[in-house]
């Protein structure tokens, strides 16, 4: 076996986050496969229940990404992003979880190079904290 | 308990495009084994006739009633596989798209392996989600036959003569007192030699003779809301018109054009045209300092001393990538090679006997007319010396220094002008305006459109276009076809009586809300508000005209009644789960 690989769920806004993604791939940024896009129309759709099921089900690194701030394209969808992500941050510490496991940035359509860059180093920062205990060797529990 | 959903795969090749990096065969073995799968396919390219022929005949064939496709991403193809599924009777809305070239196939081109099993767990949430989708309906909204131009330069002005012609109100807004924009202050424009002004003047005249366009000058947008088909907007006044009533009796041509300002109206689309502006070099080059004078001035200062001075220099030093293809500015402003060699050119005829260097670092003269234009200039005697980026050259009190790079030395070049080529850059209050239409710029600032080669004129947000050089610089005849182009784009949309709004929109299940009125304040639209339930409680009701299926109100309902459709808890839930699922591996031994 090799060095540890996280497994790392990220959400995207369809606007900015999700269109940066897009321009790191066609311009061939090669960046960790250690990472699984999520969808989401606006950072803000993004709950705290949606975050700790990622870590329920063992995931060692959640990102949030939306468009970076006054460009939301729902006015203000992204300041919820934060409200969410700083409340759930502090949900982990009680759990026992590294918050520094969950993380916001903010990405615009045109960063492509931005979003290949925060994966690789988000991905370099879950790799030092190690896997997350609540990881069950990547088997989760049946609810 | 509904029955188990018939689930379509479909996996693009992409040509080479994913199939180089990603093994597709083995994608498709996997998504095979996948709960509610019936039926999967491979195309060369899924989005070619015969790909979209294949989804269709599989949804009638295999009665299929839900779609995913793995290809590239939805962002481009989306609405071209929904139309598929529109056309075999399936609601588009049952459609789920994965993106394994731009997620997997071109950023991880180095580890196939790494890629392939990305490629698989992408699949595999994407069946997940799409075991949950809801058919969803679309909402008809009237369209206002009504077109607001942003900017009122030649691109603006010509995208709203165009729009006019087709029949179309047009609502054009410039910030300055007069129309013209950049080409006022031009001298001739390249290839042809022709006087700038008399080609914007003829433009003006032809906008005043069309009485379905309504012009407001000092003039800017102060709010946009609304969407497609039905944009409020409205107006504020700017700059040097400051008492409207005296500009109004001074009787100046454009001011008889002019509607009132602070007005709001409607407008279908939106098309911006708000042009660029050229960097002021301060510092560079002396270019503005003590004892340098009128000496060093840059190419546009150049044109108006064209138009208002008669002009009487010997030696001339032009200089090129002034502030340009810099580790602060990287992009080639693309113009300023040929303005150059223009400008080069009219200062020879204007001043016979003269002579003009032109240092450069690559001489950019693209095409089949710009190629012919510098072998001209070279023709007609003009100097071509190439310097070094590390060497810049270095201007003096009375001369240029350059080491030329392919003679070896260093020259001096005694002059009585320096002339600097400045880069275009984006214009000013275009951060304010992307943020107020919620489209986005690039990193230099310039508006970025929703795909540079499939949807080049076209914002990713429906009804609102862009052309000319707040795009990106560029020559005068390519925005110009750009202007035609987006008024083609937004004819598109005014020549419907209604467009569709989006089915993703939120929705209220009456019996679980509690109507605390969370979502009412989060919702920036109005889109929710508190009603009259039948049995006499106040609950949430959202319009899904106003909703634009942000999905905020969903997140702070601490009841769940309100769902952001196509984005639900089960199906994002079951996308996270999916994406945790033990490695492919492992599970493709337990399934079989």
């Amino acid at each position: 076996m090799g060095e540890f690989q996280p497994r790392i769920v990220a959400f995207a806004c369809n606007w900015c986050s999700y269109a940066g993604a897009d321009l790191a791939g066609v311009s061939r940024m090669q960046y960790p496969p250690t990472t699984r896009v999520i969808r989401v129309m606006c950072s803000g759709r993004v709950t705290p229940g949606f975050i700790l099921e990622a870590f329920r089900r063992g995931a060692d690194g959640v990102l949030v990404t939306g468009c970076h701030p006054g460009d939301c394209h729902y006015v203000s969808g992204n300041e919820n992003a934060v409200v969410t992500v700083d409340k759930t941050g502090r949900l982990l510490e009680l759990l026992g979880l590294d918050d520094e496991r969950l993380r916001l940035e903010w990405i615009s359509a045109a960063e492509g190079a931005r979003f290949a860059r925060l994966m690789t180093e988000f991905t370099e920062q879950v790799r030092e904290l190690g896997p997350s205990s609540l990881g069950h060797g990547g088997a989760a529990p049946e609810v | 308990m509904m029955a188990m959903p018939r689930v379509g795969v479909f996996v693009c090749h992409c040509g080479s495009n994913i199939a180089a990096h990603v093994d597709v065969e083995a994608v498709t073995d996997y998504a095979r084994t996948l709960p509610g799968v019936v039926f999967v396919q491979r195309n060369l390219y899924t989005c070619s006739d015969a790909g979209l022929r294949e989804i269709k005949e599989a949804i009638a064939g295999e009665r299929l009633d839900r779609v995913v496709v793995a290809a590239c991403t939805p962002r481009t193809h989306e609405p071209l596989f929904q139309g598929a599924c529109r056309e075999a009777d399936l609601n588009p809305y049952l459609l789920e798209f994965v993106n394994i070239r731009d997620q997997c196939a071109w950023v991880h081109m180095k580890e196939p392996e790494a890629a392939t099993r990305k490629a698989k767990d992408l699949v595999r949430m994407g069946v997940a989600k799409a075991r949950l989708l809801e058919p969803l309906e679309e909402q008809q909204v009237p369209v206002e036959p009504t077109a607001l131009v942003i900017g009122g330069g030649i691109i603006g002005m010509t995208a709203a003569q165009n729009l006019a012609d087709r029949g179309f109100a047009v609502k054009l807004i410039e910030r300055e007192p007069e129309l013209g924009g950049m080409l006022l202050r031009l001298d001739t424009l390249y290839p042809t030699g022709e006087d700038a002004r008399r080609v914007v003047q003829e433009r003006i005249a032809a906008l005043r003779r069309h009485e379905r366009i309504e012009v407001s000058t000092s003039s800017a947008v102060s709010s946009v809301t609304g969407f497609v088909g039905s944009y409020e907007v409205t107006i504020e006044q700017v700059g040097h018109c400051v008492d409207p009533g005296a500009a109004e009796t001074k009787g100046e041509p454009d001011q008889a054009l002019d509607a009132p300002v602070g007005q709001s109206f409607t407008a279908g689309v939106i098309v911006v045209a708000t042009g660029t502006q050229v960097l002021q070099p301060e510092g560079m080059y002396g270019y503005g300092r003590t004892g340098y004078g009128q000496r060093v001035i840059t190419q546009l200062e150049l044109e108006e001393r064209f138009r208002t001075d008669a002009l009487d220099v010997g030696r001339v030093v032009m200089i090129q990538c002034v502030g340009a293809r810099s580790a602060e500015r990287p992009y080639c402003s693309r113009i300023c090679c040929t303005t150059a060699i223009k400008n080069a050119l009219e200062i020879k005829e204007v001043c016979p006997g003269s002579e003009v260097y032109i240092l450069y670092r690559d001489a950019e003269t693209q095409g089949t007319r710009y190629e012919a234009y510098y072998t001209q200039a070279r023709e007609a005697g003009i100097q071509f010396i190439r310097y070094q980026v590390e060497r810049p050259p270095e201007v003096l009190a009375e001369r240029v220094l350059v080491y030329d790079e392919m003679l070896g030395a260093m020259l001096s070049i005694p002059c009585d002008m320096v002339v600097l080529s400045t880069p275009l850059v984006a214009g000013e209050g275009a951060h304010e305006l992307a943020q107020m239409l919620k489209v986005p710029v690039d990193e230099h600032g310039f508006f970025l459109e929703a795909h540079v080669k499939l949807r080049p004129l076209d914002f990713a947000t429906d009804g609102i276009y862009v052309a000319g050089t707040a795009r990106w610089p560029a020559h005068l005849e390519e925005t110009l076809a750009q202007a035609y182009g987006a008024a083609a784009r937004a004819a598109t949309v005014l020549s419907k009586d209604q467009v569709q709004s989006s089915g993703v929109v939120a929705l209220v299940d009456e019996y679980l809300c509690r109507g605390c009125g969370r979502c009412v304040e989060i919702c920036e639209f109005g889109a929710s508000a508190l009603k009259e339930a039948s049995w006499g409680m106040k609950v949430a009701r959202v319009n899904a005209v106003m909703c634009k299926g942000c999905g905020a109100c969903a997140s702070v309902c601490p009841t769940g009644a309100m769902q952001a459709r196509h984005f639900t808890v089960e199906q994002v839930t079951a996308m996270v789960r999916a994406a945790l699922e033990p490695t492919v591996s492992s599970l493709a031994v337990e399934s079989r």
